[in-house]
């Protein structure tokens, strides 16, 4: 499978090279087109820096970070973006909030004005398939946390990019709308077959969604192991009550009580 | 908003109504001296009386005021989103806003009119004054206050500064610009009278200035109702407006306002 997204010995330090944090260091990683990777690892590991390297927020002091076959100098374009706070502007409707990356990216920038209407027509089939069918005219705050979540997601998409990024999106909701947005998710994915990088803290949440997993020590931030998760697609969500599917998350979790104390 | 009910919309004319018969009441019962303290229905009788003169230096007055205020609003915004552009520009500039925001700009009348003369011009750049530092230091604040993940967003998709200032920055800061400017009309007025008072030929604080100087008691309370009115109209006008265009502040968690 030809990488997507590499990072080759890549090494981060936030504040000056000298006395700063070092986020990431030695690095490596390969994601294949398609391919639905999650990275897991306690607090503070520098999974967050992982997500700015590879959309060219920030560059590496050390190491190449090659995203679609070209050296990362700048913002990538190709990525979406969704965080655990949805972060959505009150003042637009959601409809406009989904609207918001084909102001800015191109080629969907130059079109906009004159394309209006299509995207708009984009923007409701989307809505559609995550299940906020007919929400677009209402404001951020009159949808629920997983509402927003889900026009969170639909924003990271509508541009229609390669890469999704996805920084603990679920982390602040409830256990039942968890699930309800892992199969969206799921499903999205299956539709569309981008390629994901999940950065979570949920382990379960990682065994059901993820083809790969990697898994990072805590601070400075390295790649320890790599899983992969072969249980049959599209999965159910009674997957998760199998003795398989809890022996792995189980012995993630010893891995990852492992990091910690090293 | 929600409809508000009879009661809700008449109480503060009532309370306004009762005020004004307990001050006629004092006035009367006490046999206070209307050169001490006018009674209103001696105020009213001086607006009737000198309706012509009030209104002309009002409009002077609010003329003054508002043309401060324009300037402010301009240059406010501009500087507001030039000190939020950036953390460093923020965090050099901020404090001295703050300073400059600290210093009683009353205290600076003087100032202006040995720099400009008597007539209107001080009374403009007090206004302006008055206005401008709240304005810059809220701007500026809305602004360097976008969250990180929302710009981490847009970046990624190569949006430059200018594109997040346009699309977040400066909406969002909407509801602080009007915080700011409820505030700042109320001050707006002392400023636009007290230089008057001190250095102009003109306006409602030459106007109190001169009557008080006749013994007009009932004229200067006139001019302080005048004042008031003002005050209130050009409130409730920003509250319109702030509805209008932030209204999604009031009701989204971000109320920076009210």
């Amino acid at each position: 499978m030809d990488a997507l997204v590499a990072l080759d010995d890549v090494s981060l330090t936030y504040g000056g090279a000298a006395d700063g944090t070092l986020a990431l260091d030695g690095t490596s990683l390969r994601i294949g087109g398609g391919e639905f990777v999650a990275v897991v690892g306690p607090s503070g590991c520098g999974k967050s820096s992982l997500m700015k390297l590879v959309t060219g927020l920030v560059r590496p002091q050390k190491g190449a970070v090659t995203v679609a076959g070209r050296e990362v100098t700048g913002p990538v374009k190709i990525a979406g973006m969704a965080f655990q706070n949805p972060s959505l502007l009150p003042w637009r409707t959601t409809r406009d909030n989904i609207l918001l990356p084909l102001e800015i990216v191109q080629p969907h920038r130059s079109r906009f004005r004159a394309h209006r209407a299509e995207y708009i027509a984009k923007v409701e089939a989307l809505l559609a398939t995550v299940g906020l069918a007919g929400c677009g005219d209402r404001f951020p705050w009159q949808l629920s946390g997983g509402m927003q979540q889900r026009a969170s997601l639909c924003r990271a998409l509508i541009h229609e990019p390669e890469l999704l990024m996805l920084d603990e999106p679920f982390a602040a909701l409830d256990a039942f709308t968890r699930e309800d947005l892992w199969c969206v998710l799921r499903d999205l994915w299956e539709a569309r077959r981008f390629t994901v990088i999940l950065v979570t803290h949920d382990l379960h949440e990682a065994v059901f969604l993820a083809d790969t997993i990697h898994v990072m020590s805590a601070r400075p931030g390295r790649i320890v192991a790599t899983r992969q998760v072969d249980f049959p697609r599209p999965r159910d969500l009674s997957i998760c009550y199998e003795p398989a599917f809890v022996e792995r998350v189980q012995e993630l979790r010893q891995y990852i009580a492992g990091v910690r104390l090293a | 908003m929600t409809r508000d009910t009879l009661q809700e919309r008449l109480a503060p004319w009532i309370c306004t109504i009762a005020l004004l018969l307990f001050w006629e009441g004092a006035c009367r019962g006490f046999a206070i001296d209307p050169f001490i303290l006018p009674p209103p229905s001696a105020v009213a009788g001086a607006f009737v009386k000198y309706w012509s003169p009030l209104l002309k230096n009002a409009w002077v007055t609010l003329w003054t005021t508002l043309v401060g205020f324009a300037i402010a609003v301009g240059f406010g915004l501009l500087l507001g989103i030039v000190i939020g552009w950036s953390r460093v520009i923020y965090n050099g500039l901020y404090p001295m806003m703050v300073g400059f925001n600290a210093v009683p700009k009353v205290a600076v009348v003087p100032i202006l009119i040995i720099w400009f003369g008597i007539g209107e011009v001080p009374a403009i750049i007090t206004a302006f004054l008055i206005f401008f530092f709240p304005i810059v230091v809220n701007v500026a604040t809305g602004i360097a206050t976008i969250e990180p993940e929302l710009e981490d967003v847009l970046r990624a998709l190569g949006a430059r500064k200018m594109d997040i200032m346009v699309k977040v920055g400066i909406p969002r800061s909407l509801p602080y610009f009007f915080a700011s400017l409820k505030v700042a009309i109320t001050l707006a007025f002392v400023g636009a009278v007290v230089s008057e008072t001190v250095g102009a030929n003109v306006g409602i604080g030459n106007l109190m200035l001169q009557a008080g100087a006749n013994f007009q008691l009932p004229l200067v309370f006139a001019g302080l109702v005048t004042l008031a009115v003002m005050g209130i109209v050009m409130y409730a006008l920003f509250a319109r407006l702030e509805v209008r265009l932030a209204g999604w502040a009031f009701r989204s968690g971000m109320n920076a306002s009210r």
